[in-house]
Protein backbone atom coordinates (compact mmCIF):
# COMPACT_ATOMS: atom_id res chain seq x y z
CA UNK A 1 0.00 0.00 0.00
CA UNK A 2 0.81 3.44 -0.64
CA UNK A 3 1.45 5.66 1.98
CA UNK A 4 -1.11 8.17 1.69
CA UNK A 5 -0.75 12.07 2.65
CA UNK A 6 -3.07 14.88 2.46
CA UNK A 7 -2.20 18.41 0.08
CA UNK A 8 -0.40 20.09 2.85
CA UNK A 9 -0.12 17.63 5.63
CA UNK A 10 -1.77 19.22 8.17
CA UNK A 11 -0.17 22.78 7.79
CA UNK A 12 -1.70 25.24 10.27
CA UNK A 13 -1.91 29.22 10.39
CA UNK A 14 -2.98 31.42 13.31
CA UNK A 15 -4.05 34.83 12.56
CA UNK A 16 -7.51 36.38 13.34
CA UNK A 17 -8.88 32.93 12.86
CA UNK A 18 -6.83 29.71 13.12
CA UNK A 19 -6.19 27.97 9.30
CA UNK A 20 -6.28 24.38 9.29
CA UNK A 21 -5.44 21.74 6.74
CA UNK A 22 -7.52 19.17 7.63
CA UNK A 23 -5.74 16.11 6.44
CA UNK A 24 -6.68 13.11 4.73
CA UNK A 25 -11.07 13.00 4.57
CA UNK A 26 -12.79 10.51 2.26
CA UNK A 27 -15.17 11.75 -0.20
CA UNK A 28 -16.88 10.18 -2.53
CA UNK A 29 -19.28 12.17 -5.65
CA UNK A 30 -22.50 10.12 -6.07
CA UNK A 31 -24.49 11.33 -9.24
CA UNK A 32 -27.67 10.08 -10.03
CA UNK A 33 -31.61 11.03 -9.30
CA UNK A 34 -31.55 12.10 -5.84
CA UNK A 35 -34.99 11.32 -5.74
CA UNK A 36 -34.91 7.48 -6.19
CA UNK A 37 -34.35 5.41 -3.42
CA UNK A 38 -31.02 3.11 -3.96
CA UNK A 39 -29.49 6.66 -4.62
CA UNK A 40 -30.66 8.23 -1.09
CA UNK A 41 -29.84 4.74 0.47
CA UNK A 42 -25.98 4.55 -1.23
CA UNK A 43 -25.49 7.90 0.34
CA UNK A 44 -27.12 6.98 3.93
CA UNK A 45 -26.21 3.65 4.28
CA UNK A 46 -22.25 4.81 3.96
CA UNK A 47 -22.28 8.09 5.95
CA UNK A 48 -24.77 7.75 8.49
CA UNK A 49 -26.58 11.16 7.95
CA UNK A 50 -29.88 11.56 6.39
CA UNK A 51 -29.98 12.85 3.08
CA UNK A 52 -29.40 17.12 2.67
CA UNK A 53 -31.88 19.46 1.40
CA UNK A 54 -31.38 21.37 -1.57
CA UNK A 55 -28.09 23.57 -0.57
CA UNK A 56 -27.69 21.55 2.51
CA UNK A 57 -25.05 19.53 4.05
CA UNK A 58 -25.37 16.85 7.09
CA UNK A 59 -21.99 16.19 8.16
CA UNK A 60 -21.21 15.33 11.42
CA UNK A 61 -17.28 14.37 11.76
CA UNK A 62 -15.88 12.80 9.14
CA UNK A 63 -19.05 11.96 7.66
CA UNK A 64 -21.98 13.14 6.15
CA UNK A 65 -23.95 14.28 2.75
CA UNK A 66 -23.10 17.44 0.96
CA UNK A 67 -26.05 18.25 -1.80
CA UNK A 68 -23.74 19.64 -4.78
CA UNK A 69 -26.68 19.65 -7.58
CA UNK A 70 -29.67 17.90 -8.48
CA UNK A 71 -27.77 15.46 -9.18
CA UNK A 72 -25.12 14.94 -7.15
CA UNK A 73 -24.27 14.59 -4.05
CA UNK A 74 -20.51 15.13 -2.09
CA UNK A 75 -20.66 11.82 0.81
CA UNK A 76 -17.97 11.73 3.14
CA UNK A 77 -16.52 9.18 5.14
CA UNK A 78 -13.44 8.33 6.87
CA UNK A 79 -10.41 8.28 4.70
CA UNK A 80 -9.72 4.61 5.43
CA UNK A 81 -13.32 4.02 4.57
CA UNK A 82 -13.59 5.18 1.01
CA UNK A 83 -12.67 2.50 -0.82
CA UNK A 84 -15.05 -0.09 0.60
CA UNK A 85 -17.75 2.93 0.83
CA UNK A 86 -17.70 2.87 -2.90
CA UNK A 87 -18.34 -1.08 -3.35
CA UNK A 88 -21.19 -0.53 -0.83
CA UNK A 89 -22.76 2.32 -2.69
CA UNK A 90 -22.28 0.52 -6.24
CA UNK A 91 -23.88 -2.73 -4.62
CA UNK A 92 -26.61 -1.04 -3.43
CA UNK A 93 -26.99 0.95 -6.49
CA UNK A 94 -27.54 -1.96 -8.67
CA UNK A 95 -28.73 -0.81 -12.69
CA UNK A 96 -30.19 2.52 -11.32
CA UNK A 97 -28.28 5.10 -13.65
CA UNK A 98 -25.95 6.89 -11.59
CA UNK A 99 -22.13 7.21 -10.40
CA UNK A 100 -20.45 6.76 -7.44
CA UNK A 101 -16.11 7.60 -7.71
CA UNK A 102 -13.97 8.05 -4.67
CA UNK A 103 -12.67 11.46 -5.06
CA UNK A 104 -10.40 11.51 -1.83
CA UNK A 105 -7.29 12.09 -3.51
CA UNK A 106 -8.82 14.65 -5.80
CA UNK A 107 -9.59 17.18 -3.21
CA UNK A 108 -8.29 19.20 -0.07
CA UNK A 109 -9.79 19.93 3.44
CA UNK A 110 -9.59 23.01 5.56
CA UNK A 111 -11.31 24.26 8.54
CA UNK A 112 -11.23 28.00 9.53
CA UNK A 113 -12.62 28.49 13.03
CA UNK A 114 -12.62 31.40 15.57
CA UNK A 115 -14.87 34.23 15.80
CA UNK A 116 -13.73 36.16 12.83
CA UNK A 117 -14.35 33.42 10.64
CA UNK A 118 -17.53 34.97 8.63
CA UNK A 119 -15.09 38.01 8.06
CA UNK A 120 -12.01 36.01 6.98
CA UNK A 121 -14.22 33.99 4.39
CA UNK A 122 -16.67 36.49 2.97
CA UNK A 123 -13.30 38.37 2.01
CA UNK A 124 -12.55 35.65 -0.84
CA UNK A 125 -16.20 34.69 -2.06
CA UNK A 126 -19.52 36.45 -3.71
CA UNK A 127 -21.45 35.06 -1.04
CA UNK A 128 -23.50 36.56 1.74
CA UNK A 129 -21.96 35.27 5.26
CA UNK A 130 -24.07 37.37 7.73
CA UNK A 131 -25.59 34.94 10.44
CA UNK A 132 -28.80 35.47 8.51
CA UNK A 133 -28.02 34.33 5.22
CA UNK A 134 -26.18 31.42 6.21
CA UNK A 135 -25.34 29.55 9.25
CA UNK A 136 -24.77 25.29 10.47
CA UNK A 137 -26.52 23.12 7.98
CA UNK A 138 -26.41 25.08 4.56
CA UNK A 139 -23.87 24.12 1.72
CA UNK A 140 -22.39 26.80 -0.51
CA UNK A 141 -20.43 25.88 -3.87
CA UNK A 142 -19.00 29.13 -5.05
CA UNK A 143 -15.28 30.39 -5.59
CA UNK A 144 -12.59 31.09 -3.71
CA UNK A 145 -10.70 34.10 -5.25
CA UNK A 146 -10.15 32.88 -8.60
CA UNK A 147 -10.80 28.69 -8.01
CA UNK A 148 -13.57 26.63 -7.05
CA UNK A 149 -15.00 25.68 -3.53
CA UNK A 150 -17.32 24.42 -1.60
CA UNK A 151 -18.39 25.13 2.51
CA UNK A 152 -20.19 24.18 5.49
CA UNK A 153 -20.27 25.35 8.98
CA UNK A 154 -20.11 22.78 11.80
CA UNK A 155 -21.12 25.42 14.00
CA UNK A 156 -21.21 29.52 14.27
CA UNK A 157 -17.42 29.90 13.62
CA UNK A 158 -16.17 27.61 12.13
CA UNK A 159 -16.41 26.49 8.00
CA UNK A 160 -15.12 23.35 6.45
CA UNK A 161 -13.26 24.67 2.44
CA UNK A 162 -13.21 22.00 0.13
CA UNK A 163 -11.37 22.42 -2.87
CA UNK A 164 -9.46 20.51 -5.52
CA UNK A 165 -6.07 19.49 -4.50
CA UNK A 166 -4.50 20.87 -7.04
CA UNK A 167 -4.64 24.80 -5.59
CA UNK A 168 -4.62 23.80 -2.19
CA UNK A 169 -1.45 25.75 -2.00
CA UNK A 170 -2.74 28.86 -3.53
CA UNK A 171 -5.98 28.20 -1.11
CA UNK A 172 -3.83 27.93 1.90
CA UNK A 173 -2.13 31.23 0.70
CA UNK A 174 -5.65 33.15 0.21
CA UNK A 175 -6.52 32.22 3.87
CA UNK A 176 -3.63 33.07 5.78
CA UNK A 177 -3.43 36.71 3.66
CA UNK A 178 -7.37 37.13 4.35
CA UNK A 179 -6.49 36.28 7.93
CA UNK A 180 -3.56 38.16 8.24
CA UNK A 181 -3.19 39.93 11.77
CA UNK A 182 -3.70 43.36 10.61
CA UNK A 183 -6.23 42.44 8.36
CA UNK A 184 -9.35 42.36 10.66
CA UNK A 185 -12.38 44.24 9.21
CA UNK A 186 -15.10 43.75 11.99
CA UNK A 187 -17.95 43.82 9.65
CA UNK A 188 -19.51 40.42 10.98
CA UNK A 189 -17.67 40.16 14.05
CA UNK A 190 -16.22 43.38 16.31
CA UNK A 191 -12.84 44.00 15.59
CA UNK A 192 -10.65 41.90 18.35
CA UNK A 193 -13.93 39.97 19.07
CA UNK B 1 -22.90 43.59 -11.32
CA UNK B 2 -25.32 40.94 -12.52
CA UNK B 3 -26.87 38.81 -10.03
CA UNK B 4 -28.91 35.89 -11.72
CA UNK B 5 -30.67 32.99 -9.95
CA UNK B 6 -29.98 29.86 -10.82
CA UNK B 7 -33.19 27.57 -11.68
CA UNK B 8 -31.12 24.57 -10.32
CA UNK B 9 -29.72 25.39 -7.10
CA UNK B 10 -31.91 28.53 -6.30
CA UNK B 11 -28.70 30.53 -5.21
CA UNK B 12 -28.60 34.40 -6.33
CA UNK B 13 -25.53 34.03 -8.02
CA UNK B 14 -23.29 36.72 -8.53
CA UNK B 15 -21.79 37.25 -12.04
CA UNK B 16 -18.00 36.11 -11.36
CA UNK B 17 -19.87 32.50 -10.20
CA UNK B 18 -21.09 32.37 -13.40
CA UNK B 19 -19.39 31.41 -16.96
CA UNK B 20 -21.49 33.49 -19.88
CA UNK B 21 -22.40 30.96 -22.54
CA UNK B 22 -23.81 33.45 -25.58
CA UNK B 23 -26.87 33.52 -27.15
CA UNK B 24 -29.59 31.80 -26.76
CA UNK B 25 -31.94 28.88 -28.75
CA UNK B 26 -29.52 28.87 -31.69
CA UNK B 27 -30.49 26.32 -34.10
CA UNK B 28 -27.52 24.25 -35.04
CA UNK B 29 -26.61 24.04 -38.53
CA UNK B 30 -23.90 20.84 -39.24
CA UNK B 31 -22.55 19.05 -41.96
CA UNK B 32 -25.21 18.71 -44.39
CA UNK B 33 -26.78 22.08 -44.26
CA UNK B 34 -26.52 25.01 -46.75
CA UNK B 35 -23.42 27.50 -46.46
CA UNK B 36 -25.69 29.83 -45.97
CA UNK B 37 -27.34 27.73 -43.04
CA UNK B 38 -24.00 26.98 -41.43
CA UNK B 39 -22.77 30.77 -41.79
CA UNK B 40 -25.39 31.65 -39.99
CA UNK B 41 -25.12 29.48 -37.27
CA UNK B 42 -21.79 30.35 -36.67
CA UNK B 43 -21.72 33.98 -37.03
CA UNK B 44 -25.10 35.92 -37.35
CA UNK B 45 -25.91 37.03 -33.97
CA UNK B 46 -28.94 39.46 -32.49
CA UNK B 47 -26.61 41.26 -30.58
CA UNK B 48 -29.88 43.70 -29.31
CA UNK B 49 -30.08 46.84 -27.40
CA UNK B 50 -32.82 45.73 -25.37
CA UNK B 51 -34.78 42.23 -24.44
CA UNK B 52 -31.89 39.56 -24.94
CA UNK B 53 -31.65 36.21 -24.12
CA UNK B 54 -28.54 34.26 -23.07
CA UNK B 55 -27.00 30.94 -22.38
CA UNK B 56 -25.13 31.18 -18.96
CA UNK B 57 -23.72 28.64 -16.58
CA UNK B 58 -23.68 28.46 -13.25
CA UNK B 59 -19.54 27.36 -13.28
CA UNK B 60 -18.17 28.44 -9.66
CA UNK B 61 -21.76 26.65 -8.23
CA UNK B 62 -23.88 23.77 -8.92
CA UNK B 63 -22.68 23.47 -12.50
CA UNK B 64 -25.32 23.71 -14.48
CA UNK B 65 -26.09 25.21 -17.51
CA UNK B 66 -29.14 27.55 -17.70
CA UNK B 67 -31.20 30.37 -19.76
CA UNK B 68 -31.52 34.24 -18.61
CA UNK B 69 -33.86 36.71 -20.43
CA UNK B 70 -32.64 40.25 -19.22
CA UNK B 71 -32.07 43.63 -20.62
CA UNK B 72 -28.72 44.53 -22.30
CA UNK B 73 -29.08 48.44 -22.10
CA UNK B 74 -30.50 48.26 -18.53
CA UNK B 75 -29.03 44.81 -16.96
CA UNK B 76 -32.79 44.61 -15.92
CA UNK B 77 -33.42 40.93 -15.63
CA UNK B 78 -36.82 39.31 -16.48
CA UNK B 79 -36.10 35.93 -15.66
CA UNK B 80 -33.93 32.65 -15.68
CA UNK B 81 -35.12 29.14 -16.90
CA UNK B 82 -33.50 26.00 -17.18
CA UNK B 83 -31.64 24.32 -20.33
CA UNK B 84 -34.16 22.17 -21.27
CA UNK B 85 -36.41 24.40 -23.73
CA UNK B 86 -35.70 25.75 -27.26
CA UNK B 87 -37.77 28.54 -26.87
CA UNK B 88 -38.47 31.01 -23.62
CA UNK B 89 -41.06 29.91 -21.82
CA UNK B 90 -44.65 31.54 -21.45
CA UNK B 91 -43.88 33.00 -17.97
CA UNK B 92 -41.02 34.68 -19.06
CA UNK B 93 -42.20 35.93 -22.27
CA UNK B 94 -45.05 37.18 -20.03
CA UNK B 95 -43.08 39.10 -17.38
CA UNK B 96 -41.19 40.57 -20.50
CA UNK B 97 -43.91 42.36 -22.37
CA UNK B 98 -45.25 43.35 -18.74
CA UNK B 99 -42.18 45.64 -18.81
CA UNK B 100 -41.34 45.78 -22.19
CA UNK B 101 -44.90 45.93 -24.02
CA UNK B 102 -44.22 44.95 -28.25
CA UNK B 103 -41.01 43.39 -27.56
CA UNK B 104 -39.81 40.99 -30.48
CA UNK B 105 -36.49 38.70 -30.48
CA UNK B 106 -36.02 36.48 -33.60
CA UNK B 107 -39.61 34.97 -34.34
CA UNK B 108 -40.36 35.79 -30.23
CA UNK B 109 -42.87 38.10 -29.01
ZN1 LIG C 1 -26.79 26.63 -9.65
Amino acid sequence: MSDAVSALKGASFDGLVRVEECGLQGMITLRGDLSNRAVAKAATSVSGQKMPGQNRANVAGESGICWMSPDELLVLVPYSEAGAAVEKMTATLGKVHSLAVNVSDARAVFRLSGPAARDVLAKLCPVDLSPEAFGPGQFRRTRLAQVPAAFWMDDAETFRIVCFRSVAQYVFDLLKAAAHPAAAVGYHTSVGG
Amino acid sequence: MLILQCPYCGIDAEETELAPGGEAHLKRHGPGSSDEDFHDYLFARENPRGVHFERWRHANGCGKWFHAARDTATLEVFGTYPAQTTEPPKEIRDAITARRPGWRWREFS
